[in-house]
C-alpha cells in the first residue's frame, strides 16, 4: 500500500496535521504537501477516470507533466475542475473531489467502454462523424455525451479578484532549478536586472533529490547560498509560484503568479498574469522523464521513477511497499537506492539495456539489490491497482519468464528536456540519436528585434541532464548511456501493444498511432489530431517523444524526419481570471457618459449603447410600454417641442490656411465655398467610394471648420483624416482636433423650439437673423452657446453646444424655460423614426460599407466641380455606374404593417446558387405614429423609376407581404417646417 | 507581440500600442487613371517572405503614423522612419543590404 513513512520528507512540517476533503471523506496531510503526495499517504491511489475509456487512473508525476491526477478543487463560486493533484499545495480545509466518472470513482458504468476497446479506435470520431450518421445520431452521441468531458464547469460567478502586472527586465530566468539560479547569478553580476520565475514553491528544481556535491558540500548548499545571494541583489525579483506560459516576439512573455491557491486565507488577488518585456530570456526549464511502453502501464501504481523519488525524498511517502523499477538508463537506480533506503523492498530493477555497469547500477547491486538485464515487462497484473509484474527478455516477444509480486512499478524511459519555451517563437530543435531526446539547437535560436538570438537555454532543458554539465565544481555519479526503447518487449503482439498507453489521459495507445499509420497518416501534425495524442490538457508532456518515436517506427523512417508537433503557449493550462485580470464587471470596458447622463438616470432612461457611449433609447414614464413612449416623444416633438441630448456627435476641428482644400478631399461636396456662419449636410466615402460617414459640416471662420461626424464614427474619421494627412498630404498646413467631449450639444426641435429658446433670453434666433443652415454664438439664458440651425427631423430646430462644464445645467434651464410648453425629452427611437419620416439616412442602416452615395440619390451632394475627392475615382468603376445597382426609395406596405427589417424584396426565378432571386432589401423601417401606418426605405432594383409599383418582401414566418415604392420622404417633402 | 520604436515621439511602443497599416510607399492614383494602375494602388500588396516596408501608427500613443522596414520571417526590425517620405532612408536600405544581401534580387 501506498503510506507515510516513519521519517523523511525534506518539504513536509510533520509537528502540524492539516485535514482536507477527498470525496466527501475527510483525510491528513502535513503543511508541505502537495494534495497528490497527501493522497497518497493515504492509500488513495485511485484518483480518477481517463476520458475514453473510463479507465482506472493513479498518480504517475510529481509535477505540472502528471497526466491522471486531475480534480475539481473548491466549492461554489471558488470552485474549479481539472487541477493537477500533483501541483495543488494542501491547505487546511482543501476540498477536492475526482472526475470523470459515474456514479462513483470506484464504480464506474463508463469503463464498460474499456471492455470493447475496439469500439474506440483512433479516428473513431472522424469514422463515425461521417457514416453512418444516424448511427451517430442516436448511438454515439447522447452515449458519449453522458460519459464524456472532463471535470464539471463552475456554475457560479468566480468570487476571486485577479490582477496583471506589467515588468521588464534585461534577463529573464525562467526556471529556479541549478542551471537557472546559476544564469541567474552571472547576469546579476553584470549589474543586469534580473527576473527569476520558478513555477514550484522551491527553489533548486530536482538537485535536492537527485543528490551531488558542489565544492564538496551538499548541492542543497549551494542552492540556499545562491538564493540567499541573489535575494539580497537589488537589481535581482525572483518569483516562485510563478510560470513563465509563453514567450512571444521581441522578448515578451507572460508569467502566471499563484499567489494564494495555497493560502486561501491570504487577501489579494489569487492570480495575477505578468506581462513581461525581456531584454533576453534565459529558458532553464529542466527535462521531463519519459514513460515506457509496455502493457498495462496505465494501472494505477505505475509511476514515473522519478515521482517514486520525490514522493519518497520531498514527502516521506512511498508509493508501494514493494516497488519494482524498470528503466533503460542509470537515473533510475537513485530510485531503486531511495526506495531501499526507506525501508523498502525493492524486488527488481527491469533494465532493458544487455548490460549496467555504471556507477549507480553497482552501487545498486552493493545494496543487494536484484538487477536483471536485457529484461523487459511482459504484463502489468492488477486492475485498480498493480498486484504483480510478469517479465519477459526485452527482445524476445514477451512470453513470461518470471512474476515477481508488488504493489508499485516506477518507470523510465529517460529523460526530454522541456523545448516547450524555446520552441514558442521559432526556436529549432535538433535530434540527439544517442540520448534520444530532442534537444534547442542554439545555432537557430529565436531571434529579437535586432536579429540577435533572443533566447539561450541552459540546464537540462538544453539536454545537460547531469549536475556536473551544468555547474563548475559539481560532483554526481558518472552514468552510462541509455538505450532507446521505444516499446516493452521490442516484438511485442497486437494484444500486448492494445494494452500500451502513450496518452494516459485521451487513452492513445501503441497500437491507435500504428493504425492510424497503417491507415495513410504520415504527416505528425495529422496523426495527433487523428488520434488525439497529446491532445489532452497535459498536452502529451509525457507522451509526446514516445508518440512520434512509435509512429516513426511504424512508417519506417528516422525520428527528425517525423519531426515534433508545434509547441504553443501556455505551457499549462492558465486560468481564465488571470486572462481577464481586473478587466470585469464595470469596467471591462469603459462607459462614455454625456454631461447630461445623470440627468437621464433619473429620469428613467432605458439605454442604449452606442460605441461606448450609453444613449437614452427612450424616456418611459411609470407603466409606459416602450413603443407607448417612442410615440408619445415624436407626438410631443412634432406638435410642440421635444429635447435631445445630442452632445454624443462627432465635433472635429479643421483648421489652417489649406482647410478648405482639405475639406474638398474629405468630402464629395464642395465646402471651400461654404461661407463663414453658414451650414452644409456632407457625405465623405472611403478611398474605396463608399459611403462611410455623414454630418453637418459648419464654417466658423476663414481657417475653421467644424465637422460633425456619426456618434459611432468620431473617432474613426478623426484617424481617417489623419492618415491623409500625415501619410498624402504632410505638406499641407490643416491641423485636426477631436473636440467631441469638449462641448455638450442640445437639440432643442419642434414648432416651440424658438418660443423656448427666447424665454431663456440672449442672443437673437429670429428666423430673419438666424436662418436655417446658419450657425451664430452668443448667450442664451447666460450659457456660452454657438446655435446651429440644422434639423434631423424635419422640424423647426436648434443645436444648440455648449462647454461641457455647463450641460447639464443648460439641459436644467432649457427645461425649466420649456416646461409651460411641454417639452418633452426624447431618445434615439424618437429621433430615428422622425429622421426615417423625412427620409434622411442613416449610416450603418441605408449603408453597410458596400453602398455608394449614387444609391440613395444623394448625387446632389456631390461635387461636379471638383477633379478630385477620397473616393471619385473608385465610384468612376463599372459596377459603380451599372445602372442595375439597387436605389433607395421610400416603402408603405398595402395594409399599413411594418416590413420585417432586413426583408428581401423577392423576384421571379432563381440566382446562380439556386436560391429565390431578389430586387431589393429594407434598410430602415418603423411605425410612424406621425403617419399612423408603417413606413420603410429600401434598396430596390431601378427602385425610383417604379414609383407606385407593388412588391413582395419575405417576412420571419415565411410569407410575403406587399409594399408599395414610394417616395422616401414621407413628412413634409416641401421641407417647409424646418425652414421657419 | 513586437516592439516598434516610434520615430515621432522616440517610445519602444508595444504592439497593442500600435495600429498597422499595411504597406507602405504606395502611390496615390487618381480620377482618370486608367483601371489597372487604380487596382494596383488600392488592391493589389506586396506579401514578401523577408523584407517588407509597412506602415503603422502610434494609435494608443502620440497618434502618429510612421513606417518600419521589418523582416516578415524573423520579425527583425531594420528600422522605423518618418511617414512623410516617399522612399525608405538610404542608412535604412544599406542596412538591409548588409543584413539581407540580395533582398532587392
Ligand atoms: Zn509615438
Amino acid at each position: 500500500m501506498s503510506t507515510r513513512l516513519k521519517s523523511g520528507g525534506r518539504l513536509i512540517d510533520r509537528s502540524e496535521t492539516l485535514k482536507f476533503q477527498w470525496n466527501d471523506k475527510w483525510l491528513r496531510g502535513h503543511p508541505g504537501d502537495t494534495l497528490a503526495s497527501a493522497l497518497l499517504a493515504n492509500d488513495q491511489t485511485l484518483v480518477g477516470r481517463s476520458f475514453k475509456y473510463h479507465r482506472p487512473r493513479g498518480i504517475v508525476a510529481s509535477g505540472v507533466e502528471e497526466p491522471n491526477a486531475l480534480v475539481g478543487l473548491g466549492k461554489g463560486a471558488k470552485f474549479e475542475p481539472n487541477q493537477r493533484a500533483t501541483t495543488a499545495e494542501l491547505f487546511d480545509g482543501l476540498i477536492a473531489e475526482s472526475q470523470n466518472h459515474w456514479p462513483s470513482l470506484e464504480f464506474d458504468i463508463g469503463a464498460v467502454n474499456a471492455l470493447v476497446p475496439k469500439l474506440f479506435p483512433a479516428g473513431f470520431y472522424y469514422k463515425t462523424f461521417i457514416h453512418p450518421r444516424a448511427f451517430w445520431k442516436h448511438v454515439f452521441e447522447p452515449v458519449i455525451r453522458k460519459a464524456a468531458g472532463l471535470g464539471k464547469a463552475p456554475k457560479d460567478r468566480d468570487a476571486d479578484r485577479y490582477e496583471h502586472f506589467y515588468a521588464f527586465c534585461d534577463v529573464l530566468v525562467v526556471g529556479g532549478g541549478v542551471a537557472g539560479l546559476n544564469a541567474a547569478l552571472q547576469a546579476a553580476k553584470e549589474g543586469k536586472r534580473v527576473l527569476v520565475l520558478e513555477q514550484t514553491p522551491h527553489w533548486g528544481g530536482r538537485s535536492p533529490v537527485d543528490g551531488g556535491t558542489v565544492d564538496g558540500k551538499p548541492v542543497a548548499d549551494w542552492i540556499n547560498d545562491t538564493v540567499e545571494a541573489l535575494e539580497r541583489m537589488d537589481n535581482v525579483r525572483m518569483r516562485r509560484r510563478c510560470m513563465a506560459a509563453g514567450i512571444y516576439d521581441h522578448g515578451y512573455v507572460i508569467g502566471y503568479e499563484r499567489l494564494t491557491d495555497h493560502a486561501p486565507a491570504k487577501q489579494g488577488p489569487r492570480h495575477r498574469l505578468w506581462r513581461i518585456r525581456a531584454g533576453h530570456v534565459v529558458t532553464a526549464t529542466g527535462a521531463i522523464e519519459r514513460p515506457l511502453s509496455f502493457a498495462g502501464n496505465d494501472i494505477p501504481g505505475v509511476m514515473l521513477a522519478s515521482a517514486v523519488r520525490d514522493y519518497i525524498v520531498d514527502y516521506g511517502v512511498s508509493p508501494g511497499d514493494r516497488v519494482v523499477v524498470v528503466t533503460n538508463n542509470d537515473d533510475a537506480y537513485r530510485t531503486a537506492l531511495a526506495v531501499r533506503e526507506a525501508g523498502l523492498v525493492v524486488p527488481a530493477i527491469v533494465d532493458a539495456r544487455p548490460e549496467a555497469n555504471g556507477a549507480l547500477p553497482q552501487a545498486a547491486r552493493a545494496a543487494g539489490i536484484m538487477v536483471k538485464t536485457g529484461t523487459g515487462i511482459a504484463k502489468v497484473q492488477g486492475g485498480k491497482r498493480v498486484t504483480g509484474v510478469e517479465l519477459c527478455a526485452q527482445a524476445g516477444e514477451g512470453a513470461t519468464l518470471e512474476t515477481l509480486p508488488c504493489d508499485a512499478i516506477a518507470m523510465s524511459g529517460g529523460w526530454s528536456p522541456v523545448v516547450h519555451l524555446w520552441s514558442h517563437t521559432g526556436g529549432k530543435l535538433t535530434w540527439d540519436a544517442e540520448r534520444a531526446f530532442f534537444a534547442p539547437d542554439p545555432s537557430r535560436a529565436p531571434v529579437g528585434h535586432d536579429g540577435a538570438p533572443s533566447v539561450s537555454v541552459v540546464g537540462a532543458a538544453a539536454g545537460d541532464l547531469t549536475l556536473p554539465a551544468i555547474l563548475d565544481g559539481a560532483e554526481a555519479p558518472e552514468e552510462t548511456p541509455l538505450r532507446p526503447v521505444w516499446m516493452m518487449p521490442e516484438g511485442a503482439s497486437a494484444d500486448k501493444r492494445l494494452k500500451m498507453w502513450l496518452d494516459y489521459q485521451n487513452d492513445v495507445k501503441v497500437s491507435d498511432v500504428q493504425l492510424a499509420a497503417q491507415e495513410g497518416y504520415e504527416s505528425v501534425e495529422h496523426t495527433k489530431r487523428y488520434t488525439t495524442l497529446g491532445m489532452a490538457t497535459d498536452q502529451g508532456k509525457l507522451s509526446n517523444i514516445n508518440g512520434l518515436a512509435v509512429l516513426s517506427d511504424a512508417l519506417g523512417q528516422p525520428i527528425p524526419q517525423t519531426g515534433t508537433t508545434t509547441f504553443r503557449p501556455p505551457y499549462t493550462p492558465i486560468s481564465m481570471g488571470a486572462i481577464a485580470g481586473e478587466a470585469r464587471g464595470e469596467i471591462f470596458q469603459p462607459l462614455r457618459r454625456t454631461p447630461i447622463h445623470s440627468r437621464h438616470e433619473a429620469a428613467g432612461a432605458h439605454w442604449e449603447p452606442v460605441g461606448h457611449w450609453r444613449r437614452p433609447y427612450c424616456f418611459p414614464k411609470a407603466g409606459e410600454s416602450h413603443r407607448d413612449a417612442v410615440n408619445r416623444e415624436i407626438n410631443a416633438t412634432r406638435s410642440g417641442v421635444g429635447l435631445l441630448d445630442a452632445s454624443t456627435l462627432g465635433k472635429i476641428l479643421v483648421k489652417g490656411p489649406d482647410a478648405g482644400q482639405f475639406m474638398d478631399m474629405l468630402y464629395t461636396n464642395m465646402m471651400s465655398s461654404l461661407k463663414p456662419g453658414k451650414c452644409r449636410y456632407g457625405l465623405m466615402c472611403s478611398e474605396n467610394g463608399f459611403l462611410m460617414d455623414d454630418g453637418v459640416v459648419v464654417r466658423l471662420d476663414d481657417d475653421t471648420f467644424l465637422a460633425h461626424t456619426t456618434t459611432g464614427g468620431a473617432d474613426r474619421i478623426h484617424a481617417h483624416m489623419e492618415e491623409w494627412l500625415q501619410t498624402e498630404w504632410w505638406d499641407w498646413k490643416v491641423y485636426t482636433a477631436n473636440v467631441t467631449e469638449q462641448w455638450a450639444q442640445i437639440g432643442v426641435v419642434g414648432p416651440k423650439a424658438r418660443a423656448v429658446l427666447e424665454k431663456l433670453g440672449g442672443m437673437d434666433v429670429s428666423a430673419e437673423t438666424l436662418p436655417f443652415m446658419t450657425y451664430a454664438e452668443g448667450t442664451l439664458g447666460g450659457f456660452d452657446a454657438r446655435v446651429f440651425r440644422i434639423s434631423f427631423s424635419g422640424e423647426l430646430s436648434f443645436e444648440i453646444a455648449v462647454p461641457a462644464s455647463q450641460g447639464l445645467a443648460f439641459w436644467d434651464a432649457l427645461a425649466e424655460a420649456g416646461a409651460e410648453f411641454g417639452i418633452t425629452p426624447y431618445g434615439t427611437e424618437a429621433l430615428h423614426v422622425m429622421r426615417a419620416e423625412k427620409g434622411f439616412i442613416m449610416i450603418g442602416d441605408e449603408t453597410d460599407g458596400t453602398v455608394i452615395p449614387q444609391d440613395l440619390g444623394l448625387d446632389w451632394a456631390i461635387s461636379k466641380k471638383k477633379d478630385d475627392y477620397i473616393g471619385k475615382r473608385a465610384q468612376e468603376r463599372s459596377h459603380m455606374t451599372d445602372p442595375e445597382r439597387w436605389k433607395l426609395v421610400g416603402l408603405e406596405t398595402l395594409d399599413g404593417s411594418v416590413l420585417p427589417d432586413g426583408s428581401y424584396a423577392v423576384a421571379d426565378g432563381t440566382n446562380a446558387n439556386g436560391q429565390g432571386a431578389v430586387q431589393g432589401r429594407v434598410t430602415s423601417t418603423y411605425y410612424s405614429p406621425t403617419l399612423g401606418r408603417g413606413i420603410a426605405m429600401g434598396l430596390v432594383l431601378h427602385g425610383p423609376d417604379r414609383m407606385d409599383e407593388e412588391i413582395a418582401f419575405n417576412t420571419v414566418s415565411g410569407g410575403t407581404v406587399k409594399a408599395k415604392i414610394v417616395n422616401a420622404v414621407f413628412y413634409d417633402p416641401e421641407g417647409e417646417k424646418q425652414n421657419v | 507581440m513586437l516592439l516598434l520604436t516610434c520615430p515621432n515621439c522616440g517610445v519602444a511602443a508595444e504592439e497593442t500600442e500600435l495600429a498597422p497599416g499595411g504597406e507602405a510607399h504606395l502611390k496615390r492614383v487618381g480620377p482618370g487613371s486608367e483601371d489597372a494602375d487604380f487596382e494596383g494602388y488600392l488592391f493589389l500588396r506586396k506579401n514578401p517572405k523577408g523584407v517588407h516596408f509597412e506602415r503603422w501608427r502610434h494609435a494608443n500613443g502620440c497618434g502618429k503614423w510612421f513606417h518600419a522596414a521589418r523582416c516578415t520571417v524573423t520579425l527583425e526590425v531594420f528600422g522605423t522612419y518618418s511617414a512623410q517620405t516617399t522612399e525608405p532612408p538610404k542608412d535604412i536600405l544599406l542596412k538591409i543590404d548588409d543584413k539581407r544581401p540580395g533582398w532587392r534580387g
